[in-house]
């Protein structure tokens, strides 16, 4: 199967990865080693917290979104990473439970300036539930390959 | 944690320092981000970044374990000393996270957040907002990391 170069991504494209059922022990697991704070630990210490309840790590949704991008299309492309994200919210918290989807919206997309054999692309990724409610948005550019290294005919 | 109001804008915390190994970098890429410049040491020596370098998502992640833990060790100095604790958390997200350059195997980074805006919470009368800019830099003294990032932090209680 070809690869997804830049020049596949086309502005108001959107698409659905998923569902990826999110476990309380990975939830646990995952903030015992990289968020260990008791909102994301034990049910009784996180519902006297803001999140009134064991939820996710903020940053544990992110990676989860990360892997499921990355199965979903950024492994059968010409990926080259991304220079960063502009912005993440975490609208509502990732319960226990949760079979979690993730919508791909393409905004929009630009050459490289500087680098021929690359193209920008910026996407809206949202994390949803089995009900639709958006429970964290993540805006970012990622970099890809041009088809024939960006070459002009 | 000190309460939202003994907090100032310009507190500079000094978050702490962490050292990537192969092994670490190929084990959290292989869980959340398996790209092959991650994963694989001879694709990533064929690859733009030119060696096995960690998924930004990895290096954002060891920033949030080093500042718990300094926030913790502030907790438990503040209780040794008879001082309350403000809460702190959740926090409502971040932005302008930028991966400025790779972060390749034996690299050292070192992490500090700074305060950069202090405001009460509408929706929470018992908060303040704090946003706090951290940034990370390897051992040749170049950025590597840096992000905006939004927490609740305690008010003082009013003494009634």
């Amino acid at each position: 199967m070809p690869k997804l170069h830049w020049e596949d991504f086309q502005p108001g494209a959107v698409a659905i990865y998923g569902p990826r059922l999110v476990t309380r022990e990975e939830i646990v697991a995952f903030a015992a080693e990289f968020d260990p704070q008791p909102m994301h630990l034990d049910e009784a210490a996180a519902s006297a917290t803001m999140l009134g309840g064991l939820g996710a790590s903020g940053w544990h949704t992110c990676c989860l979104l990360m892997r499921m991008i990355a199965d979903g299309f950024i492994l059968d492309s010409t990926s080259m990473g991304g220079p960063g994200v502009n912005e993440v919210r975490w609208l509502k918290p990732l319960r226990p439970g949760t079979r979690i989807r993730i919508r791909a919206t393409v905004l929009d997309k630009r050459a490289s300036n500087s680098r021929p054999e690359m193209g920008l692309v910026k996407f809206l990724f949202e994390v949803i539930d089995e009900a639709d409610a958006t429970l964290t948005t993540l805006g970012t550019t990622l970099m890809f390959g041009r088809r024939q290294g960006g070459a002009r005919p | 944690m000190k309460y939202f109001e003994q907090v100032q804008v310009g507190d500079i915390f000094a978050v702490g320092r962490h050292t990537f190994t192969a092994d670490e970098i190929k084990g959290f890429a292989r869980r959340f981000d398996p790209q092959l410049f991650h994963v694989d040491e001879t694709e990533a020596a064929r690859s733009h970044f030119g060696a096995l370098c960690a998924s930004g998502w990895h290096t954002a992640v060891v920033w949030m374990r080093l500042m718990v833990d300094h926030r913790r060790g502030l907790a438990e100095a503040a209780r040794a000393r008879g001082e309350p604790v403000a809460g702190v958390g959740p926090a409502l997200g971040f932005r302008e996270l930028k991966w400025r350059k790779p972060v390749y195997v034996g690299d050292t980074i070192e992490f500090r957040s700074e305060v950069i805006e202090t405001r009460p919470s509408k929706s929470r009368p018992r908060s303040g907002l704090l946003t706090i800019l951290s940034t990370g830099v390897n051992q040749n003294g170049e950025p590597v990391i840096s992000l905006v990032s939004t927490t609740f932090v305690e008010r003082r209680p009013v003494k009634p």
